[in-house]
């Protein structure tokens, strides 16, 4: 019978010019679609090169810093005419003179009080708290010469690094041509070094460009995601093992499904104003601490956690689950011998996406006072702490110079911390993998 | 177009004459609901101790929901509602006082799709021992292993590799690995849902010579859409039609002389 049908035609169906143009299409339509295809990933690729590379090219310059080699005598009696070596007094001195002698000894005309206030003003005002740090912690120099490195302000460095033009006219820049004479100086003695900028890792927050760290932020966001992974990782799989393999199928789980989805999509700030209500005003914890942040944030990720949770709990087949049944596991031996290992590269990367997500969250944050001036860095859960995107965020706010290059810095080292727990989350996956 | 004359019936090994084999499980009445819709409308059925029962019917006719009744399986299914009686031993299956655990334990099942777990072959025999508690020490549960292993006719195959992952046999050895998988817990009733689909001949004998080994020890069920196998392992034949149990008796007498024509049409392949 089929026979009779294709001798029917005088070509074979296969051989027609119809057949011919048909096939051609195809071809066309499938090139054209692995084109977009590509398009698309080297649009998004090219966006994100952008991105990155304006992150980079504006902030890597604030993970150095000039410093000024000096020669200070830690005069005696400046610091401490009685010879008591009492820390009290040792803290009460004036350091700033010691600084200013110094600089007065190297720069030329530098000896009128305005013109050693001036000179003064090239270094940093934390250069005055680091002597007195190091006479505290080591008072036997008291009496002696040495060099050290201090940082300078803001403005200088800014300058050194030639984002502040020195042919500008004296009136637009922050340094006057006093200055700017003494600091070619300084420069030709070549006692302007730039050195690795520790301070952006090892202080708090501060109003000076210069002494502003990130160790309060990148603590606090360690504290806080340390409190969210506790908090929402067993929940999130607990939630979703019971919805997945226990919970009878009826109105009321599904009601929750729905709702689960939904608070998925609820905007965080939302999250805030409940932490707000709940947390501080009805139980009463402090503000700005790394444990009511926690909470926010784990409320705000459980929804991502138990969605991924149950789709990998759902894509272990069922033929496993009938194999361990049918030899006598019970079903909770089911669930954590056979089901949960299974699923776990799949519940790994809801929680990677989860954490990520809460990493840089700031909206929250605001409403529970996590938006906060953190000089010192928090050494508990109920300490007073910020994160690295807030401390982005009041970086980008603040009008020094010198502040733009730190918030791009500041971007740089949220995205290490992002890729560093990224990678962790990868290796811990991998380990859970199995073949099947 | 199946000759007729091809069937042949194994005879039974053990005499049987007068007395009746003792009845290892029973089916009085059962039927199952997967929601509104009736899949078993009522089935009498005995299964003989130390005997091979097959299952046969066309597709759709409700061996599998039968067979998954017996450990118990239709509990899984959230909108499967079983009513009727059910024994084992004499006791009823799905009594509240009935462990469903330890029912499975009792019962195994092998499936239609060899499902290993995904772990070493040691593990997937291993598994059911340890969380029964079966074995006490490491050199009790290798023991365990190898005869489990051995009894399924897989041991040669695999001694000298036995960390190595179950999936990475091939389909008849992974289905004679879930056989050993279902013995290692000492069964006393194992139900097979068409073993044989997936394989090829040759793995189909093996397992067959198997199920007539393990006949000595074990009540077998076994599901299956292949007249001959039918005829080869078992000892009792219970054709199903449309979610009733149509006709049943020794398998010599159901494939040379059925009572009812929609038996007799469906071994000869007149229809299914
Ligand atoms: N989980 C289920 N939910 C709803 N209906 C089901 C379910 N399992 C089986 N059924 C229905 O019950 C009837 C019997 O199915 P069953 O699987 O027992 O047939 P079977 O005889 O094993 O068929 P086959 O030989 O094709 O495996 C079928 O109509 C099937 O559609
Ligand atoms: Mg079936």
């Amino acid at each position: 019978m089929t026979d009779a049908v294709v001798s029917d035609r005088a070509v074979p169906v296969y051989q027609t010019a119809e057949f011919e143009r048909r096939l051609r299409r195809r071809y066309a339509a499938e090139k054209r679609f692995r084109l977009y295809g590509i398009a698309a990933i080297g649009l998004a690729l090219g966006m994100l090169a952008v991105l990155l590379g304006s992150v980079v090219a504006k902030g890597y310059t604030a993970f150095w810093q000039h410093e000024l080699r000096l020669e200070v005598f830690f005069d005696p009696a400046e610091i401490d005419p009685q010879g008591t070596r009492d820390p009290a007094v040792l803290a009460q001195a004036n350091y700033n003179t010691l600084a200013r002698n110094a600089l007065q000894s190297v720069l030329t005309d530098a000896g009128s009080r305005d013109a050693r206030r001036a000179a003064g003003d090239l270094l940093s005002v934390g250069a005055a708290f680091e002597l007195g740090r190091m006479v505290m912690d080591d008072p036997s120099l008291i009496g002696t010469r040495r060099v050290v490195s201090l940082p300078v302000s803001d403005e200088v460095d800014q300058l050194l690094k030639g984002n502040v033009s020195r042919a500008l006219p004296e009136a637009d820049r922050q340094i006057t041509d006093r200055q700017l004479a003494w600091i070619e100086q300084l420069e030709a003695k070549g006692d302007l070094v730039s050195r690795f900028n520790t301070r952006l890792f090892t202080n708090g927050d501060s109003r000076e460009p210069e002494l502003a760290g990130l160790k309060a932020g990148l603590l606090g966001s360690m504290l806080t995601l340390f409190v969210t992974l506790v908090l929402a990782v067993p929940v999130g799989i607990a939630a979703a093992v019971y919805l997945e393999e226990f919970a009878p199928k009826n109105r009321l789980t599904d009601l929750i499904e729905v709702n689960i989805n939904n608070l998925a999509a609820v905007p965080s700030i939302v999250f805030g104003l409940l932490g707000l209500a709940v947390f501080l005003n009805f139980f009463g914890m402090p503000r700005s601490a790394p444990l009511v942040g926690g909470v926010v944030l784990a409320l705000l990720v459980l929804p991502t956690i138990i969605i991924a949770g149950r789709a990998s709990l759902k894509a272990v087949p069922p033929s496993i689950r009938e194999a361990a049944l049918g030899i006598g596991a019970s079903r909770l031996q089911v669930v954590t011998h056979h089901v949960l290992p299974l699923a776990m590269p799949g519940i790994m990367t809801g929680v990677i996406i989860g954490m990520a997500h809460a990493l840089g969250e700031t909206a929250p944050l605001l409403m529970i006072g996590m938006v906060a001036f953190i000089v010192d860095a928090p050494s508990g859960f109920t300490d007073a702490a910020t994160m690295l995107p807030v401390q982005i965020f009041m970086w980008a706010d603040s009008p020094e110079r010198a502040f733009t290059e730190r918030t791009s810095a500041a971007i740089m080292v949220l995205l290490g911390f992002l890729i560093a727990m990224n990678a962790l989350a990868v290796i811990l996956r991998k380990r859970f993998e199995r073949r099947w | 177009m199946v000759a007729q004359t091809q069937i042949q019936a194994r005879a039974d090994a053990r005499p049987q004459g007068g007395v009746a084999p003792a009845v290892k499980m029973e089916a009085r009445g059962v039927k199952v609901f997967y929601g509104a819709k009736q899949a078993l409308k009522g089935i009498d059925l005995d299964v003989r101790d130390r005997q091979v029962t097959a299952l046969i019917g066309p597709s759709g006719c409700g061996k599998s929901t039968f067979l998954r009744c017996l450990n118990r399986m239709n509990d899984t299914i959230d909108i499967a509602r079983v009513e009727g009686l059910m024994t084992l031993d004499g006791q009823d299956i799905y009594d509240r006082s009935i462990d469903v655990v330890q029912l499975r334990a009792r019962v195994g099942m092998v499936f239609q799709k060899p499902n290993p777990f995904p772990k070493s072959i040691y593990d997937n025999v291993s598994y059911g021992p340890k969380i029964h508690g079966l074995a006490a020490g490491k050199d009790e549960m290798d023991e365990v292993v190898e005869k489990s292993l051995q009894r399924a006719g897989l041991w040669n195959e695999v001694k000298d590799r036995l960390r190595e992952p179950g999936t990475g046999l091939s389909g008849g050895q992974q289905q004679r690995l879930c056989i050993a998988r279902a013995i290692a817990v000492s069964p006393e009733v194992i139900l097979m849902d068409e073993p044989c689909s997936a394989l090829d001949p040759i793995a189909t004998a093996h397992i067959e010579e198997l199920i007539d080994e393990l006949r000595a020890n074990y009540t077998i069920v076994i599901v299956t859409h292949n007249m001959q196998q039918a005829a080869r392992v078992s000892q009792r034949t219970a054709f199903f039609h449309l979610g009733e149990m149509v006709e049943v008796g020794d398998t010599e007498e159901i494939f040379t002389n059925p009572h009812d024509e929609r038996t007799q049409g469906y071994i000869t392949g007149r229809y299914g």
